[in-house]
């Protein structure tokens, strides 16, 4: 398969790159690549220009700044898999990481590149939501912080301008436990549906909850109804049966030929129940 | 590794003569074909499944810099202006109604992908860019798909020369069938859909062409399962003089049977060679080959079973809706009648049975072998029948299994069709064995407890008895096939010793480069390292038939034992000679021609050959040098056999299917390299495990192909695979050569319905007795969730 | 005005390459249509395959899936580079002994793959490896034999024992 042609630069500051957006249109960033490479290659997108950001060092890197993670949005999947900073502050995204693609797509594609694609089957939209993300985004015009909740917009968009760039990603890093389910397509290895759970309990009480789904719907989205049925309740079985059976209510569900709305709907329920109970020992 | 002398190195597993080529990247796979000054050919493809082409403009591609030449149907017709067909059988009258399939499409496109013009340019990325230059105005017409709404009334029309979409009906009758219905204790009515899928070798397919317009000749590089059967459809199809076509299959990254067929890919690439007087190659991306290259399978089937109280068969009639796909591709009408119908009653007694076969024309790829080839689907539809009936009367599939079965005493064994003679088998012995390895009582016991437990878990059964070793020719002939199915071989024994094979049968991943060794080393006495074998060049290789239908083995191994016998019968007359003793006072022992009573005068091939091309001293009447060669036509297919079992643990939840077991007793006949006959089992049941579980192609009610690319059609990864357990006996083959039987598509025949009657089982208790293939997660758990409401 | 050509350095199989190249060229097509290096297969159009495997400064990399701008100054290693000094990888080895390949389109990949798998970890679990191996795809084995080769590579690494020269034949 052969791409269209499109030209190329590669930056080699943050600042280049938003250059580089701001004089040339219909340009796009290239990061990993492990999505856009395939849709340059089927021709689904025809860019006139590839502006490379994987040479930025500043992008790259793990690091806990009073009780956080800040995670440069180039960093690829596979250094968050395999960083002990990530397994201690945040074992929901240890948890996650390795469930992505497969090994090589993990060496290449990159944390910031999968949250500013905002696939609906993605897997890091439903983390970032789950731990309430702070997406720093820079412009012309300096930076801005967006939470999680506000940066997807829909089916493959984000709030992210077209001469801006995702440079940094900041997420609690006090250990909340959490955990990644997620129902591979047996095909593709994207999420059929992706459950992101973290929930902390106290002498068999708990204390927050947060869920996120993906792949389910067109936008990952938080399960608030659920989260808020079972914060500052005792644990018990048939909390979380019914918090669960809760999950997926009111869900418009996307369908395709591998799944259903229907299906999606009872693995939201089956995956929350599932995650919460691995957290919860319940 | 073990394995020392000649004479034992056949049945050894020793590793592979080709492999040292293969794991340091210096195979030579047909894309791998770098020529100097070639061009790249690419297709503008239909994104229709049906409509009229009401006009193509390719003005702006053919003006694009480094286009080269773009062609539609009316440019290459005179060159050819029809795929053939090389299987038009019926049997039923006059009820073939063969379309033409034209290289590109002409005057209306008929699936998905099909190719509508031909663009060749300078390099991969200018021809990919003119490719979208080609403008195409296409008027929809409706589509059909399904194979049943495809022959009903008021169906869209696909081709003019075929009425209602029918491309011929087909019988076999054995016994009385409906007399035995009507006198059966239990009935038993069942629909079942054996899906469609895509073969997905992991090398797509690709041709280099190389016209030399002084010469007249015509080098295709090409991945061909059967080189030599390409080179004839070339010379039918264009008019190139056959002695002029080489047509080369070198290494070849798989084929499934989906590289038998011979495609407009490769025929456009000699035109265009020819055309532009450079050598021109095409390499089909993955999606590409999703749509070009032929799918298997997509039969719908309507069954009745009569039985007895106790779950003997009485009567089986079976009425199939197979699709051809589009267009009649080269070995297509044969797999839906012959492979299939023939093998209707499988391992078993069944002496009332009949099968009818539509053959329909639907908006979608063309169909043609894969794997198995019409044995999965009767064996599939068989294996389903006993577990429904066992449960209907209320018996343990194994005993009801154990009840319909050929006995050992009755080989040769022939089916009520009238078709077939079994060779020789002892079913009851794989199953036996099959239940021994489980531990059969202590499995259920198991199950019992599991179900107790709330735990959805199954235990499936498949016997299977398959055809291989095609031909006989005779057989071949009498069922429509234009063309034989003997095989052949050559031994070259060099000066030295050293020798170099050549067989009609192609390796694509089977091992022949190192099971035909062992073969010959064994008969000749020589080292494995010393034997080379050659295949897949017409110009080197003598004619063959090639490799599909589990028959490399059988019928090319057979025609090399027999050439070895040749060699060895020359070499014994030189070896008395040599040793001053009568013919009749010498034996072959120990790898050598040895005086009788005195071993150590002896005389090894080597010697022989040496003398041989000497020729200075051999005896009367014996020419020089020590080369023979062997055309072998089986005077019977051969019957392998076997039974798997398989256990599962369903989801109840989320409706996914785990395989908690899977063991596997095949019967080849003989074995020749245990190592490589593992191999060929493992990856067979990989494939009917994905059918059972997985792979579908999917099209949309306008004849979009859903599952276009391995984003949608899902073959299994390594960690979906369970740890196969592995067993075999040895009923040889009384007729073969070498005694064996095949065992290429064994797994891929055996192991789906062995999962899917698992599935069932599991489900048993909720009372689903069926579900359609592929059992994927979302199919499953609907059954499930409807169950349970 | 754009260049439709850019200049590259990269070092393949430890020979520096410098090369013109459309930014559109893929790594795999510079690998196998530039340099010749036909060791390394294309299977899919979407990155599913995993055939085009090489290692890129020391990562797996889909060779589809990364543009050949994109590899400039880089190492790469191909299957042709993994037999050093006359003799097999204990990869190569162990797929070779343990019948790990049947067509052997796939094989390229599976090899460079399974290096990573080894050099990030020598004795990985049956359970490890094929999880590890979940983008690449094999057609022919079932997989069964590709987990015994990397499993029986693993085992040669670590006793450091001396592979088998190139040249070696079956021994029978």
């Amino acid at each position: 398969m052969h791409p269209a042609p499109f030209a190329y630069k590669a930056a080699h500051s943050v600042e280049e790159a938003l250059e580089l957006l701001r004089s040339h249109e219909d340009a796009k960033i290239l990061a990993g690549g492990q999505s856009l490479i395939p849709a340059l290659k089927l021709r689904l997108t025809q860019p006139a220009m590839l502006i490379d950001i994987s040479k930025i060092s500043s992008l790259r890197g793990i690091r806990r700044e009073n009780g956080k993670l800040i995670i440069g949005s180039g960093t690829t999947h596979r250094e968050i898999e395999k960083s002990s900073l990530v397994a201690e502050a945040s074992p929901l995204l240890a948890s996650l990481a390795p469930q992505i693609g497969d090994v090589q797509v993990r060496h290449r594609g990159t944390f910031g590149g999968s949250l500013a694609h905002a696939d609906p089957a993605g897997d890091w939209p439903a983390a970032a939501l789950a731990v309430d993300a702070e997406l720093v985004i820079a412009g012309a015009h300096g930076t801005r912080t967006v939470h999680a909740s506000d940066f997807f917009t829909g089916m493959l968009s984000t709030v992210i301008n077209a001469d801006e760039l995702l440079t940094e990603i900041r997420v609690p890093g006090e250990g909340t436990p959490g955990i990644y389910l997620k129902h591979r397509n047996a095909a593709s290895g994207y999420a059929t549906v992706g459950v992101a759970v973290t929930a902390t309990h106290n002498h068999g009480r708990i204390g927050t909850v947060s869920i996120a789904v993906t792949g389910a719907t067109p936008v990952a989205f938080r399960a608030s109804a659920a989260e808020h049925a079972l914060t500052g309740h005792a644990v018990s079985a048939h909390l979380l049966d019914e918090a669960a059976s809760h999950a997926a209510d009111g869900l418009e569900c996307l369908s395709d030929i591998h799944a259903p709305a229907a299906y999606r709907a009872q693995l939201v329920k089956v995956m929350v129940r599932r995650a919460l109970g691995k957290l919860l020992h319940a | 590794m073990a394995v020392a002398t000649p004479t034992r190195a056949f049945g050894a597993s020793i590793r592979r003569r080709e492999d040292p080529r293969l794991i340091t990247g210096r195979g030579k796979f047909t894309d791998d074909i770098h020529l100097a000054n070639a061009a790249t050919a690419m297709f503008v493809r239909s994104p229709h499944g049906h409509a009229r082409i009401v006009s193509i403009d390719t003005s702006a591609a053919s003006a694009h810099p480094g286009v080269l030449g773009v062609y539609t149907f009316e440019n290459v017709k005179g060159f050819i202006s029809g795929m053939p067909c090389a299987w038009p059988t019926t049997n039923t009258g006059d009820t073939l109604k063969l379309a033409t399939y034209p290289p590109l499409a002409d005057g209306k496109v008929r699936y998905f992908g099909e190719a509508v013009a031909l663009v060749v340019a300078v390099d991969p990325n200018t021809a990919a860019d003119a490719v979208d230059l080609v403008h195409v105005d296409y008027d929809p017409l409706p589509a059909v798909i399904n194979n049943e709404a495809a022959v009903a009334p008021g169906a869209p029309l696909i081709h003019d020369s075929a009425p209602g979409n029918q491309a011929f009906r087909w019988s076999l009758v054995g016994g009385d069938t409906n007399g035995a219905l009507a006198h059966a204790d239990v009935r038993i009515s069942q629909t079942l859909v054996n899906q469609r899928l895509i073969a997905t070798p992991l090398e797509t397919r690709c041709a280099v062409a190389d016209y030399n317009p002084a010469s007249g000749e015509v080098t295709v590089w090409v991945t061909s399962q059967n080189p030599h059967i390409h080179r004839l459809l070339i010379a039918l199809s264009t008019g190139i003089p056959e002695h002029k076509i080489r047509v080369i299959a070198g290494d070849v990254g798989g084929g499934f049977g989906a590289k038998i067929p011979y495609y407009a890919g490769e025929a456009l690439c000699i035109f265009a060679s020819k055309e532009l007087g450079v050598p021109v190659r095409w390499s089909e991306s993955r999606s590409e080959n999703y749509v070009a290259t032929a799918h298997g399978r997509d039969h719908i089937q309507h069954i009745e079973v009569g039985a007895t109280k106790e779950g003997k068969i009485t009567a089986l009639k079976v009425t199939a809706y197979a699709s051809l796909g589009a267009y009649p591709s080269t070995a297509a009408p044969g797999v839906p009648t012959w492979l299939f119908g023939c093998i209707i009653q499988g391992p078993y007694d069944i002496p009332n049975n009949e099968v009818h076969v539509i053959g329909v024309y639907t908006n979608t790829t063309p169909t043609d072998a894969y794997r198995g080839a019409g044995r999965p689907e009767a064996t599939y539809m068989l294996e389903r029948v006993i577990d429904l009936v066992a449960a209907k009367v209320g018996r343990d599939p194994v005993e009801v299994r154990r009840l319909n079965f050929v006995k050992k005493d009755q080989f040769p064994f022939k089916v009520a069709n009238g078709t077939l003679t079994y060779d020789s088998g002892d079913y009851e012995l794989a199953l036996d064995q099959a239940l021994h390895t489980v531990d059969y009582t202590h499995l259920r016991a198991w199950q019992e407890e599991q179900r107790a437990a709330g735990k959805l878990v199954g235990i499936g059964f498949s016997s299977y008895v398959e055809i291989c070793g095609l031909g006989p020719s005779s057989a071949a002939n009498a069922m429509g096939f234009a063309g034989g199915l003997y095989d052949s071989a050559t031994i070259r024994v060099h000066p030295t010793g050293k020798v170099t094979v050549f067989t009609g049968v192609h390796s694509h991943g089977q091992g022949h480069e190192t099971s035909f060794a062992q073969i010959v080393a064994r008969d000749l006495g020589l080292k494995v390292d010393d034997v080379d074998v050659i295949h897949g060049d017409t110009d080197k290789v003598q004619h063959g038939m090639g490799t599909y239908g589990s028959r490399s083995a059988a019928v090319g191994g057979g025609a090399l034992h027999m050439a070895g016998m040749k060699i060895r019968a020359k070499a014994q007359k030189i070896a008395a000679h040599l040793l001053e003793v009568a013919e009749e006072d010498i034996e072959w022992v120990d790898d050598a021609f040895r005086v009788k009573g005195s071993p150590d005068k002896a005389k090894t091939i080597p010697d022989c050959a040496f003398a041989a091309y000497m020729a200075g001293n051999l005896p009367a009447g014996v020419t020089p040098v020590l080369e023979e060669q062997h055309w072998y036509d089986p005077e019977n297919f051969v019957f392998p056999f076997g039974t798997h079992i398989c256990v599962v643990e369903v989801d109840r939840e989320t409706g996914e299917t785990h395989i908690k077991r899977y063991v596997a007793i095949d019967d080849c006949g003989e074995i020749i390299n245990p190592m490589l006959r593992d191999g060929q089992v493992h990856g067979g049941i990989a494939q009917g495990i994905a059918q059972a579980l997985w792979e579908e192609a999917v099209y949309d009610e306008n004849g979009q192909l859903l599952s276009g690319s391995l984003m949608d059609y899902a073959i299994p990864k390594a960690s979906v695979m369970p740890h196969l357990e592995l067993g075999h006996t040895v009923t040889p083959s009384p007729h073969n050569p070498l005694g064996v039987k095949g065992i290429g598509e064994a797994g891929t025949i055996a192991s789906t319905p062995a999962v899917v009657n698992a599935v069932m089982d599991a489900l048993s208790p909720l009372g689903i007795h069926h579900i359609d293939m592929p059992l994927r997660p979302a199919k499953v758990w609907a059954a499930i969730d409807a169950a349970s409401h | 005005m754009e260049e439709t050509h850019v200049g590259i350095s990269v070092e393949v199989n430890g020979r520096p390459h410098r090369s013109t190249v459309e930014p559109r060229t893929l790594l795999v097509d510079y690998l196998r249509d530039d340099l010749g290096l036909t060791g390394t297969h294309i299977g899919c159009d979407t990155g599913q395959c995993g055939a085009c495997t090489v290692i890129v400064d020391g990562q797996s990399v889909k060779s589809c899936m990364v543009l050949a701008v994109q590899a400039d100054g880089a190492h790469v290693r191909t299957v042709e580079g993994l037999a050093q000094d006359g003799r097999y990888h204990a990869v190569q080895q162990g797929f070779w002994e343990k019948h790990g390949l049947q067509c052997g389109f796939c094989t390229p990949g599976f090899m460079m793959q399974s290096v990573q798998i080894l050099e990030d970890n020598p004795d990985p679990s049956d359970q490890e490896i094929r999880d590890a191996l979940e983008g690449n795809l094999c057609r022919c084995t079932g997989y069964q034999n590709i987990v015994e080769a990397v499993k029986a590579a693993g085992a040669t690494i670590r006793s450091g024992a001396e592979t088998m020269a190139l040249g070696t034949g079956v021994g029978a």
